[in-house]
């Protein structure tokens, strides 16, 4: 009994009569590291939410440290040594790395005047305390997202964290990242610290884990030590059916010309001598840690970076690519890595974000917009790709993650490109609509489209590419073939220096 | 419970998604409220012809300032571009036709006034597009700039004193079927920026690049081409309204109207236009043009019968102010409102 942080039973919460948690009952136990896995809308995050304190209950009991609480606000759970951890991080990018990690307790204790001795006393302390080094001066926008979570789990730790909840902790960083996050986790953990992790990576879930709750519309479905799962059981219990995925073969005819051919490409800083070519119906793969130059070789045949040196041919036939608007006129689309800031008009309609490289074509009388001529190219991409929405007039930020997704990809193919480069597709999407996702870019390359896949999520290379581009500081390494390698392999190349 | 689900929707649908709907209602209060109280003298035929010949000057303007602030900036320097191109069209006026004049004749010279005018205009919009577009200035700033450049311009070029001309007055103060000119013209620009922003690509693209501009670089979207012709569009607007001023005023000088441009905010964002750019309909400005003029000439005439000096005018200044703040904050509170539900 002494070891549980948190006993929750029978916790129900409701949102204008739709159910979110029905009959929730589960325990968190001190030094044990948990992890909370279920499809985006399951109730993960409203969960999360109950035990910070920052939805109520609609009924059931919230125990923490042994004491029932009526009502739970955020300042309880705080003050209980619960400490939630955003994908946002929380942090002020325009502050330094010890002035994140120190201001919040200087305002809590009401002091007037800032201390900086003090500040750089704490910041030092709580770096020291999770065994990492980090510069203290530096300003945390300039930081990677690895250090801003480690960042954030010193400031948690400083204020007394007992139970860390992290959001997705990993979907943003690379393998050798993770490793780090990891052990800083094991330290932590012999500390007596208790972890809930919410993530999508089945296999990091399965490293880490000891204990697994699995949810599924609302409801805890399973729960059990990680040695009884692996990913096959866990998707079944996440879906509630069986998905397999087959790994894409294809043979390009060499007789074909190339789609694209890239030779000694350059931009400075970022890429050297790049060259490879790939043919109609490719999904070429490209791998590499974050800087080894993977999203800027996207940028630069999308015309986002100067190109001082090499060439690229489309069709066999030199072409200069200066500006996003070169890229579009030679067929080339992108989906970007961040769907949220660069994929996406949050706030307009679904509709609005599909026809939004179309709607000089949808015209009509007098050359005026055609809105029946709109609101046909918008249904017809809703009903291909699926995406599931009562009404396309909606804001598009109202879609789960992984139709926010399809949106951004019939954005593209609404245009008929030749050439889609597609940067972590399936970032931050649930399992089933990420298989989807995967069925849709084997689909485009059947019909003759050539795709570029940049990813570092192994499996989904190894299950979508025909081939794949390693890439390290600015340049291409070596090219593997998913049939010759296996996942551990291939993850044990990507941080290998 | 019934009752208060009832009582729910409609509040929601007052403060939620109809934002049209909301300002009609309010609009409409407005007006039944002075009626009310100020009587015959604010609902007479000679009253509501006075405030319909008011409300175009800076009605017009507004549509400038809109089409900005969709796109996620602002024009400030509106005035300032209306007033040169009012003198622009003075100058011809005077200098071609009319006393002293080159002695052409008026048939003539108005249309060259015009071109006139709404060539200084254009000129200025595309300044402030290649600012605010190519070099990439904040558009505040940019517009702030300008709108002083402009105005300044309008003092070398007269000296100071207004240029007087009465050759536009038919516009001023003529009407077609009983409807005084300047509100048709505002009904016409209405009904053009509807078009634009409702039909056309250019209009679109505007309220995408207003959204997220990173988003719309990453779709392709030429900002540089849409902030330019934004700019210019508003530049154009300002030229016509800097006509209208002339025609009213039967005279063009460099300070005139310096109140419309926080006037013409206040609109903007009275009307649903988010600061912040994307949103903003027509139908909202419209609205939100006449609440101002009902409110305007209301609280005059309230004030002058408190207070029974004409030193009543200038608490307009405050009060729109004050308004402009207050739309702001209850925004604030019905957007948190909106996201607590969601």
């Amino acid at each position: 009994m002494a070891d549980e942080i948190i006993r929750l039973t029978g916790i129900h919460k409701s949102f204008a009569g739709v159910r979110a948690l029905q009959d929730v009952s589960l325990t968190l136990e001190r030094g044990k590291i948990h992890c909370l896995v279920g499809e985006n809308g399951c109730g993960k995050s409203t969960l999360i939410k109950i035990i910070a304190g920052v939805y109520q209950r609609d009924s059931g009991s919230v125990q923490i440290n042994g004491k029932e609480y009526e009502q739970l606000h955020p300042i309880d759970s705080i003050r209980e040594g619960i400490q939630v951890i955003y994908q946002d991080f929380s942090l002020f990018p325009n502050l330094t790395v010890a002035e994140n990690i120190a201001l919040n307790e200087q305002l809590a204790e009401g002091r007037r005047f800032v201390n900086w001795k003090h500040v750089r006393h704490v910041a030092e302390d709580a770096i020291a305390q999770i065994e990492v080094q980090m510069p203290l001066d530096a300003r945390v926008e300039d930081m990677s997202v690895a250090n801003k979570q480690l960042i954030a789990i010193a400031k948690a730790m400083r204020q007394n964290a007992q139970l860390i909840i992290m959001d997705e902790p990993t979907s943003a960083l690379t393998e050798r990242e993770i490793r780090v996050l990891f052990t800083v986790i094991h330290k932590l953990q012999q500390r007596g610290i208790a972890f809930l992790f919410v993530s999508h990576k089945l296999n990091e879930v399965l490293e880490i884990s000891e204990a697994i709750i699995v949810m599924r519309n609302g409801r805890v479905v399973s729960t059990g030590l990680a040695n009884e799962y692996n990913t096959t059981r866990l998707v079944y219990e996440m879906t509630g059916q069986s998905i397999a995925e087959k790994s894409y073969e294809f043979t390009p005819d060499l007789s074909q010309p190339a789609l694209l051919r890239v030779e000694n490409l350059t931009v400075p800083g970022a890429l050297y001598n790049v060259s490879f070519e790939m043919r109609r119906g490719e999904i070429v793969g490209v791998t590499g840690l974050l800087g080894s130059g993977r999203t800027e070789l996207a940028l630069a045949l999308f015309g986002m970076l100067p190109i001082t040196a090499g060439q690229i041919e489309i069709d066999e036939t030199p072409v200069k690519i200066r500006s996003v608007q070169d890229a579009i006129a030679h067929g080339i689309g992108y989906v970007p890595e961040d769907r949220l800031t660069e994929g996406l008009f949050l706030e307009q309609s679904i509709g609005r974000n599909v026809v939004v490289r179309t709607i000089d074509k949808l015209r009509g009388a007098f050359g005026l917009t055609d809105p029946a001529r709109v609101k046909q190219q918008v249904d017809e991409w809703v009903t291909s790709l699926r995406i599931k929405t009562s009404d396309p007039d909606l804001p598009v930020k109202t879609l789960s993650g992984g139709n926010q997704q399809r949106v951004v990809v019939a954005k593209w193919l609404a245009s008929n490109p030749r050439l889609m480069i597609l940067n972590g597709p399936t970032m931050g999407v649930d399992i089933g609509s990420k298989n989807e996702i995967h069925e849709l870019i084997k689909r485009l390359a059947g019909e003759g489209m050539g795709l570029l896949v940049i990813s570092d999520d192994i499996p989904e290379l190894l299950q979508t590419c025909n081939r794949i581009l390693l890439m390290r500081n600015g340049s291409i390494v070596q090219e593997i073939l998913p049939g010759e390698t296996n996942e551990n392999e291939l993850a044990a190349k990507l941080i290998e220096d | 419970m019934q009752q208060t689900a009832q009582r729910n929707s409609f509040m929601n649908r007052l403060m939620g998604e109809s934002q049209t709907l909301r300002l009609f209602i309010i609009t409409l209060l407005i007006f039944v409220g002075f009626s009310l109280v100020l009587g015959d003298r604010f609902l007479s035929i000679r009253n509501l012809q006075s405030m319909a010949v008011q409300f175009p000057e800076f009605g017009i303007l507004a549509f400038a300032i809109m089409i900005t602030m969709l796109t996620g900036g602002i024009d400030l320097s509106i005035v300032g571009t209306a007033n040169l191109s009012a003198i622009a069209a003075a100058l011809v006026l005077t200098r071609l036709s009319g006393e002293g004049g080159a002695g052409l004749p008026l048939e003539a010279t108005i249309p060259l006034a015009m071109l006139a005018a709404l060539t200084v205009a254009s000129l200025c919009g595309l300044f402030n597009g290649f600012l605010v577009s190519k070099v990439g200035i904040t558009p505040i700033l940019a517009t702030l700039g300008t709108g002083s450049l402009y105005t300044g311009l309008s003092y070398v070029i007269t000296g100071g004193p207004a240029i007087t001309t009465t050759q536009l007055a038919f516009i001023g103060n003529g009407s077609i079927a009983g409807v005084p000119i300047p509100v048709i013209v505002f009904i016409v620009l209405a009904l053009v920026f509807a078009v634009i922003l409702n039909r056309t690509t250019l209009g679109f693209n505007i309220y995408m690049l207003g959204t997220n501009t990173r988003a719309a670089l990453f779709s392709g979207i030429n900002d540089v081409k849409v902030l330019v012709r934004t700019y210019w569009l508003a530049g154009l607007v300002a030229g016509i309204a800097g006509i209208i001023f002339l025609a009213r005023a039967n005279s063009a000088k460099p300070d005139y109207g310096a109140t419309f441009i926080l006037l013409t905010v206040l609109i903007a964002i009275l009307g649903g236009v988010r600061y912040t750019g994307g949103f903003g309909t027509i139908s909202g400005l419209v609205l939100s043009v006449l609440s101002i003029q009902f409110l305007s000439t209301g609280l005059n005439m309230l004030m002058l019968q408190l207070s029974g000096s004409s030193a009543a005018i200038f608490f307009r200044q405050f009060a729109w102010g004050a308004l402009l703040l207050l739309v702001m904050v209850v925004n604030y509170y019905v957007e948190q409102r909106r996201q607590r539900v969601t």
